[in-house]
């Protein structure tokens, strides 16, 4: 009898941390289903970003203008320079494909404060999201995974899960009405997510960021100048940072109450305050061979005291799955960038 | 209360040491299984996992340095030189855990480049440099050791259920957070 009590505690115990594990729920979305799923769908690329495969490291500085005082206490917000690492990539995880006009660009950076704070953001050139779930955000990389039969997306997976997914109809037709520029380069970069800022005072706004190109934008030409060139995207950006510092505003949006910040799919109205916070400044680039920026997890949670996550379930989702991503990664034998040293240095 | 023989208890600051360690410790195994498997609430989860991980190795240095300097009871008669040999290597095996995965923990954020964020601006040094591998190393090693520390306070937690329910002998008085009377319990010096 008390034996038996014995082995219902330790059995309990057990069940609770096999329960607390996720293996009585072996189904349900986990960091690692999640990654699975991108490399099922992309194959196996070791080494690489399981998303955001093929890229280049850059780095340069934050000048800020102390104008972002008033929204938020993080030092970055400070008037004064800090210095920044990041990167340009496409979307998707194949490291060797030939970059494309519609491909989504993003921009990952790093902000060094000061103090040993970080701020590290990855933001996209699409006005907003397409999914605003981790599971349609899944469910979506299965439907446009490429049929083995024909090399191509299935359109009839696609129009199933769009019909599950009335919320990415809408940004499927938003993003495609978004003029996309030339290059990385005259490139918008959006938050997408919302964040929260946190001033001095206490007081708490929902806020959303984009880095706005100076470098004048220039639509996508139509024919594509140079196909022979795999990476004519990532030249035409090494070749910009080359002859002259780029430059982008961080413009941050402060959104009023009852905008959306749970959902990545809608855009916030567009007369929201907007406020220029200061410059962001890339002078230097180099292959991801050999600059450190290979080796750093853009989680978009790494954030400095006065900025903090807002109620979007894709933060967390996005924080769980890129550190998996890149525990796989690290362990793994890494294999050169198409982007190379000689490419960079060109 | 004897003070030529050893004590019927441990000292009042390792029995509350003991049991919120326990708690603490319970706690952190189960929001480091659950977090590494979990999307939405992956990021509160780590948010708690990592001051509480370093709450827990300062607390596992006090306790250390408190069993240095206070008097430990004795086992009690009804246990073998067997079991006493393995009680003793288990509680060095949970000491061990108890620093090693928390520093394990730092050394593996310090190794992935990620800064060591406790709560607000306040955050710790790097203690190892970035470096792929031995980030990839020392993740892996978290998970073992996490694992083997949950292992090891089953087998603690069996043994000493075994002794207070089958043997009766008391074994639990000598952690009990209220004070025990030696007169009244069968565990005395030997």
């Amino acid at each position: 009898m008390r034996f038996t009590a014995i082995g219902v505690v330790i059995a309990g115990i057990v069940g609770l941390f096999a329960y607390a594990g996720g293996w009585l729920t072996p189904r349900s979305l986990s960091p690692a289903s999640m990654i699975n799923t991108f490399e099922q769908v992309n194959g196996q690329h070791p080494g690489f970003r399981r998303n955001h495969a093929k890229g280049v490291c850059v780095s340069g500085y934050f000048e800020s203008n102390g104008r972002g005082v008033a929204l938020s206490k993080a030092s970055v917000f400070l008037p004064g320079r800090v210095p920044i690492i990041g990167r340009f990539a496409l979307a998707g995880g194949q490291p060797y494909f030939a970059d494309a006009p519609h491909t989504v660009r993003s921009m990952a950076i790093l902000f060094e404060l000061p103090d040993g704070e970080e701020w590290r953001t990855g933001i996209n050139n699409t006005p907003v999201f397409s999914v605003n779930t981790p599971q349609g955000f899944h469910d979506q990389l299965l439907a446009s995974a490429s049929d083995p039969a024909t090399g191509k997306p299935d359109p009839a997976r696609m129009n199933d899960f769009l019909a599950k997914h009335p919320e990415t109809a809408k940004a499927m037709q938003l993003i495609r009405s978004h003029p996309v520029s030339s290059g990385f380069e005259n490139s918008t970069y959006n938050s997408l997510n919302a964040f929260r800022f946190i001033n001095a005072g206490g007081a708490v706004v929902p806020v959303r960021w984009a880095m706005l190109p100076v470098q004048p934008f220039e639509p996508i030409s139509t024919a594509p100048s140079r196909p022979d060139d795999r990476n004519y995207l990532f030249d035409v950006l090494i070749a910009s940072i080359h002859s002259h510092p780029l430059e982008w505003h961080l413009v941050i949006s402060v959104g009023q109450p009852g905008d959306p910040t749970n959902d990545a799919t809608l855009p916030w109205p567009p007369d929201r305050q907007q406020i220029d916070v200061g410059t962001l400044t890339i002078d230097h680039v180099e292959s991801e061979d050999i600059n450190p920026a290979r080796d750093i997890n853009f989680d978009p949670l790494v954030l400095p005291n006065g900025i903090a996550a807002s109620d979007d379930p894709l933060l967390s989702a996005r924080s769980a799955a890129y550190s998996e991503s890149f525990t796989r990664r690290e362990g793994e034998h890494k294999d050169p960038s198409l982007v190379s040293t000689a490419e960079t240095e060109k | 209360m004897g003070t030529t023989n050893n004590p019927t208890q441990f000292a009042l600051l390792s029995r509350i040491l003991h049991w919120s360690m326990a708690a603490m410790i319970l706690v952190m195994l189960f929001i480091g299984v659950s977090m590494v498997t979990s999307l939405g609430n992956y990021h509160r989860l780590v948010a708690i996992h990592r001051p509480l991980g370093i709450m827990i190795l300062i607390l596992a240095a006090i306790r250390l340095i408190n069993r240095k300097f206070t008097k430990l009871p004795a086992f009690p008669p009804t246990m073998s030189p067997r079991e006493r040999f393995a009680a003793t290597a288990s509680e060095k095996l949970l000491y061990a855990l108890m620093f090693a995965l928390p520093l394990v923990g730092w050394g593996m954020l310090s190794a992935g480049h990620y800064p060591i964020v406790m709560f607000g601006p306040f955050h710790l040094p790097p203690i190892l440099p970035a470096n792929p591998t031995l980030y990839s190393v020392l993740r892996k090693a978290h998970t073992i050791f996490a694992y083997l520390l949950f292992l090891t306070f089953l087998a603690h937690l069996s043994a000493v259920l075994f002794h207070t329910l089958i043997v009766r002998d008391r074994l639990l008085d000598r952690m009990a957070l209220w004070p025990i009377r030696s007169g009244k319990s069968k565990v005395n010096a030997d």
